[in-house]
């Protein structure tokens, strides 16, 4: 299982989760949001963004719980409501943000 | 929260060479996810899961020990460490990484506390569910 990128296959679990973190770059987040159907926007970003410095900082993939807090700490209350993520990722703001960061599905994740 | 069953994770073990220290965290994680009460506790060689200054690179096993620094944001906010555990190895409290977790009204609190055996008793006690790692 791959998404074919560049020429290449890009190898993912059956979810459709990165097998290897580090395959993962903007271009390829792009590809991996299309076949969620979502168009990617600055505001899509931010968030793509936020889960990957989360990532770095502490080694996973925050709980939709935890994003919402501390997107509300970093970007304020109307950026961070559950009601403005399921906007952005219908199918589960955690779980296909997380994806199109190219990080593994969330710990705690329902 | 009132029905939130109160769970204890005893943690008895190095962090790497098994798995435990791992398996341990991440069903704390979850179990924080559906907003238990969870606290963490350290003892024996569990001490060391908290060393500030991982380095894994020579074993090639993932370095996880920043997430336990993500645990305030589960509002997992106490970690009790067993004062004679630490003794028995040497170490202080400021040989562990600094935890924190903020409150409605405060932010970075201090998550470890250091407890003597007496004290880790007296919380095991106090919990619904103690599961050890």
């Amino acid at each position: 299982m791959g998404y074919h990128f560049n020429g290449q296959d890009i190898a993912h679990d059956e979810e459709g989760y990165l097998t290897d973190l580090s395959q993962w770059n903007a271009d390829l987040a792009l590809l991996i949001a299309k076949d969620e159907n979502v168009a990617m926007t600055d505001e899509h970003w931010e968030v793509v963004n936020f889960l990957r410095e989360y990532y770095d900082e502490y080694q996973i993939a925050p709980a939709i719980r935890v994003l919402t807090k501390a997107l509300a700490k970093k970007m304020g209350p109307e950026k961070s409501s559950n009601k403005y993520l399921y906007e952005l990722f219908p199918y589960g703001p955690a779980k296909q943000a997380c994806k199109i960061a190219g990080l593994p599905k969330p710990t705690g994740c329902v | 929260m009132s029905d939130a069953k109160k769970f204890l994770y005893l943690n008895r073990k190095a962090p790497y060479g098994t798995i435990y220290a791992l398996e341990s965290l991440e069903v704390v994680l979850i179990g924080a996810a559906f907003e238990q009460q969870v606290s963490l506790a350290f003892v024996d060689d569990g001490v060391y899961q908290l060393m500030a200054g991982q380095n894994t690179k020579g074993s090639g096993f993932k370095n996880f020990s920043n997430t336990y620094k993500a645990l305030g944001d589960y509002d997992v906010r106490n970690l009790y460490v067993e004062k004679e555990s630490l003794d028995e190895r040497g170490l202080s409290v400021d040989d562990l990484m600094p935890i924190t977790h903020d409150t409605d009204d405060e932010e970075d609190l201090p998550s470890i506390m250091v407890v003597s055996r007496a004290e880790m008793a007296k919380v095991m006690s106090e919990q619904d569910v103690v599961l050890s790692f």
